[in-house]
């Protein structure tokens, strides 16, 4: 149990690096999208609410993660549709020449 | 352990990898507008293969209620996907406190399922989890409210205001610290969620309209943290990365959103900001404007050589972008140069302006961040505010005892001719009176965002030579 919760700390610092690093270069342009984006990534809480549902230890924990798996569901998929919505706005002047 | 569970339990770890590294490129990609749309898709591969590996779990007995919920989320999740760009913060909002309500449910879930042989770090962890989430959740709810405008928008402030919040939040750790000396407590556990659910009702009611874009940003890392812990709790590496990663960009936008503001960093992490800004305008005395009609606009604008056009938020607000746009072609079409200053607080969240106007098909290379086109100002011919006030007010520059001295602004006061559309002289959110509009170089073009530049661009069109 300890180790694994090391390993988890482990994993959460340089994740925690990586995503400052990787953020701090995203356009301002883009703030909006990536927002919605890292939202619908951050449903991946989907995971352990399925695994709540399908084991089916109780009847309580059956009911919460039923709700847990659609409030992340709805995250995902509508996370993911508008964040692309936005970005197929974003056009640049130079190929097109209006 | 039987050969088939191990070799399962390989194949989703290794999924699980996958999906890590794809969330970690999809969020690289969209460091360019390019690239973005491929981050996308990295996000929904990795997404997939993630639910994927999940199914295949050993202990899985119950796929019915998997597959029923999967379909109502997804039932829900496409019209929040279709929502107008305007109301893309309140989507936002909402999908915070949906991610929230997600973690709360599944904590309280493992509490129940564990307790009471529950190590004291893992109950410490499983407390961190179920206080942010479920803050996040009411907090965030009331974000939405306020945005969608079914909660009144003015902060609401009282004295002793953040005694009281804290304390609530402080109770609501007492009761974490006591659950971890003992976790057998369960009938004290629903008071550590309802306690921090009061307390994001709480945290949110002093926060005007204003403020939304740094309190988004914060609910967004708050969200990212909460599902970080709960990957502690899972012992998911998975879920700790996506939190970790969404929890940084949280509050790197939190950052940004406060220094944009001129906020001090402790003010954004407490969460106690709003209570300025009270009594602003109150010596006030007469000055003149000068203001000039629709005709006269055009032709100053036809006549310029390089124009910056200042949005806000009330230029979304009156839908007037459609119409900026029908401008910006006429005047590109004359050969004038046409460029957009965007300020970091323009609009109800972080980047919002920018999609606004890249939805009314504005190109992207015209938008320009603040620190890019300040000092373009002087050479500017023509810098045309619509809906805009405080981030053009150089009181910030210059006057100490106004509220938002210190603030970043855009420098519009130093190009050639102002021209500022606004409805009327009456002082904007803040209620800070903005001397840019009693320079001699300054217009005052009053009316209505989308009908005056309507106007504008008729005029532009009938003289076409």
């Amino acid at each position: 149990m300890n180790s694994s919760l090391l390993d988890g700390l482990f994993v959460f610092m340089l994740a925690g690096f990586i995503g400052f690093e990787v953020i701090r270069r995203v356009s301002p342009l883009l703030h909006t999208p990536l927002m919605s984006l890292t939202n619908a990534l951050d449903a991946i809480a989907v995971v352990g609410a399925i695994v709540l549902v399908g084991e089916h230890k109780s009847h309580l924990s059956t009911v919460l993660g039923v709700v847990a798996v659609i409030a992340a569901t709805s995250n995902v998929v509508g996370g993911f549709l508008i964040t692309d919505r936005m970005l197929r706005m974003f056009k640049s002047s130079r190929p097109t020449k209006s | 352990m039987n050969a088939e569970f191990a070799g399962n339990q390989q194949i989703i770890e290794v999924l699980y990898l996958v999906a890590s590294a794809l969330f970690i490129l999809s969020l690289k990609w969209l460091s360019a507008p390019s690239t973005a749309r491929h981050g996308v898709l990295a996000g929904e591969i990795g997404m997939v293969l993630a639910i994927a590996g999940t199914l295949l779990h050993h202990g899985l007995v119950d796929y019915k209620w998997i597959a029923i919920a999967l379909v109502i989320g997804s039932g829900i999740g496409v019209p929040l996907g279709l929502v107008q760009m305007t109301a893309v913060p309140q989507r936002t909002a909402l999908s915070h406190a949906f991610g929230a309500l997600c973690v709360t449910l599944v904590g309280t879930a493992e509490f129940y399922l564990r307790t009471p042989d529950v190590p004291h770090f893992m109950m410490a962890v499983l407390s961190m989890e179920v206080i942010l989430a479920s803050l996040t959740f009411t907090g965030s709810l009331m974000a939405a409210g306020k945005l969608q405008e079914v909660l009144p928008q003015r902060p609401i402030t009282y004295r002793g205001q953040n005694f009281v919040n804290l304390s609530v939040l402080a109770i609501a750790i007492l009761v974490a610290v006591y659950l971890v000396l003992h976790p057998g407590a369960k009938q004290l556990f629903p008071v550590m969620i309802v306690v921090p659910l009061i307390f994001g009702v709480l945290m949110i009611v002093p926060i005007g309209g204003a403020d939304m874009p740094t309190v988004i940003s914060l609910l967004n890392s708050y969200a990212g943290l909460s599902a970080a812990a709960m990957g502690f709790v899972l012992n998911s590496k998975l879920l700790i990365i996506a939190g970790a990663l969404d929890g940084s960009s949280g509050f790197i936008l939190s950052v940004i959103m406060s220094k944009a503001m001129n906020r001090s960093f402790t003010n954004v992490l407490f969460g106690a900001f709003g209570q300025v800004q009270a009594s602003a305008a109150a010596g006030k005395e007469e000055k003149t404007v000068r203001s000039a009609t629709a005709d006269e606009a055009a032709g100053i604008l036809a006549a310029a050589n390089r124009v910056v056009v200042v949005p806000g938020y009330g230029m979304a607000v009156a839908q007037a972008q459609h119409k900026v746009r029908e401008l910006y072609d006429a005047l590109t079409k004359r050969g004038v140069d046409v460029r957009f200053a965007i300020h970091p607080v323009a609009g109800r969240m972080p980047g919002h302006m920018n999609v606004l106007l890249a939805e009314a098909d504005i190109p992207y290379d015209r938008l320009m961040e603040m620190d890019e086109i300040n000092g373009d100002f002087p050479q500017t011919d023509v810098a045309l505010v619509i809906g805009a006030n405080d981030v053009t007010n150089p009181a910030a520059r210059t006057d100490t005892s106004s509220p938002i001295y210190g603030m970043p602004i855009l420098d519009v006061d130093k190009a050639r001719t102002v021209m500022v559309i606004k409805r009327s002289m009456n002082p904007g959110f803040a209620g800070i009176d903005n001397p840019l509009y009693y320079l001699d170089r300054t217009l005052m073009l009053f009316g209505d965002a989308k009908s005056f530049v309507n106007g504008i661009v008729h005029e532009l069109a009938g003289n076409t030579h």
